[in-house]
């Protein structure tokens, strides 16, 4: 990838930051539309790998964001996107804490959280639908992700179990 | 109170506790981090998490990293900010890259893209869930109950489905959900 492309994805995820309400996954469509659907750095089988390799391992979700970038652009490319990711919010976080502590029951904190608790909640149903598009193809699949969907509402095992039976339902080679 | 409140003895003993915390965290840190800091380690107590987790949830970025960051600020400045973020991160970071480095070498074997695929369904899934969890807090949304659901639905149509830029949506639906909310809470006083 050329210096020009590092910067474009930094700048990108510069911005990402400071929209990253619900967290990074809530993020992740536009990081898809970005590095899929407008740049083409990588396609959408792969952006959806990177995620499931993201959730595989131990971590915060935010670094789903370097893997991204990892596949999409190597060493360099995982470490502008992490970077990226972290400067604004820090720095805000860092700066603002005190002003948050003390007027965390006003009413315009108050009117935000319930703001974007719905809009929130959209962004992460889009997430999973669009990771979903490329992958769920099969009736193996459709099993995968409607089963994980009712082990993690009705049950408390670890996400870690539903990785694992994807992993090795797929290398058998019926997904 | 019983036991005096206990703190971390230096920014070193901060990374090593949130290198922990993030080996632990399968599918999300927070919750490891909830038992890790008030129940194992009572450096904070249940109240004082609750606070810096709900100032958390208001500024942008992930969760986890702003509390790593105001966890670390409480008790060592900028130093320990600084630890509690590279602990985080750090040890997940190397490891996930190094899964990351292997996938891009063995992409072609058949088994490996296979296995990808079916943990990408499940991620998908994962996905969904983590957002089901969230439903039962929207009962008590000042919004009400059918205002959500549109909000919900326009959000994942306008992001998922027409694939507007993510600040235009947050700006405009997210901007105006806030406005309706300040209102219903001004009215209900």
């Amino acid at each position: 990838v050329s210096l020009h492309e590092l910067w474009l994805l930094f700048t990108h995820c510069l911005m990402l930051s400071l929209l990253a309400i619900g967290g990074a996954i809530g993020t992740l469509p536009e990081m898809q539309r970005f590095v899929v659907v407008e740049r083409g750095w990588l396609g959408a089988a792969d952006f959806t790998a990177s995620v499931a390799l993201a959730q595989a391992a131990p971590g915060p979700n935010l670094l789903v964001m370097p893997v991204v970038g990892y596949v999409a652009g190597g060493l360099p490319g995982a470490l502008a996107a992490l970077a990226g990711m972290l400067l604004p919010s820090s720095t805000l976080t860092l700066v603002a804490t005190r002003w948050g502590s003390q007027r965390r029951e006003t009413r315009g904190v108050r009117a935000f959280i319930a703001g974007m608790a719905p809009v929130t909640l959209g962004l992460l149903l889009s997430t999973g639908w669009l990771l979903s598009v490329p992958v769920v193809r099969t009736p193996v699949a459709v099993l995968l992700f409607a089963g994980t969907i009712a082990l993690m509402w009705g049950t408390r095992v670890s996400p870690m179990w539903a990785i694992a039976v994807g992993a090795v339902a797929g290398a058998a080679g019926w997904v | 109170m019983l036991n005096p409140p206990r703190r971390p003895q230096s920014p070193r003993e901060l990374f090593t506790a949130f290198t922990r915390m993030a080996l632990m965290g399968f599918g999300g840190v927070l919750p490891v981090a909830q038992r890790e800091l008030v129940d194992r380690l009572g450096w904070l107590q249940p109240q004082e998490f609750a606070e810096v987790l709900s100032v958390g949830q208001v500024l942008p970025g992930p969760n986890i990293i702003n509390v790593s960051l105001m966890v670390g600020d409480r008790f060592f400045g900028l130093r320990g900010a600084l630890a509690a973020l590279a602990g985080l991160l750090c040890a997940p970071l190397a490891l996930v890259l190094l899964l990351a480095a292997l996938y891009k070498n063995l992409a072609d074997v058949p088994q490996v893209a296979g296995a990808l695929r079916g943990m990408g369904a499940v991620a998908a899934g994962l996905v969904v869930a983590m957002a089901l969890k969230l439903l039962p807090s929207l009962a008590r949304n000042p919004l009400g109950r059918v205002t959500c659901g549109v909000a919900t639905l326009a959000t994942a149509a306008a992001i998922g489905g027409l694939r507007w830029p993510l600040a235009a949506v947050l700006l405009g639906l997210g901007g105006s959900c806030c406005l309706l909310a300040w209102w219903r809470l001004g009215v209900k006083r």
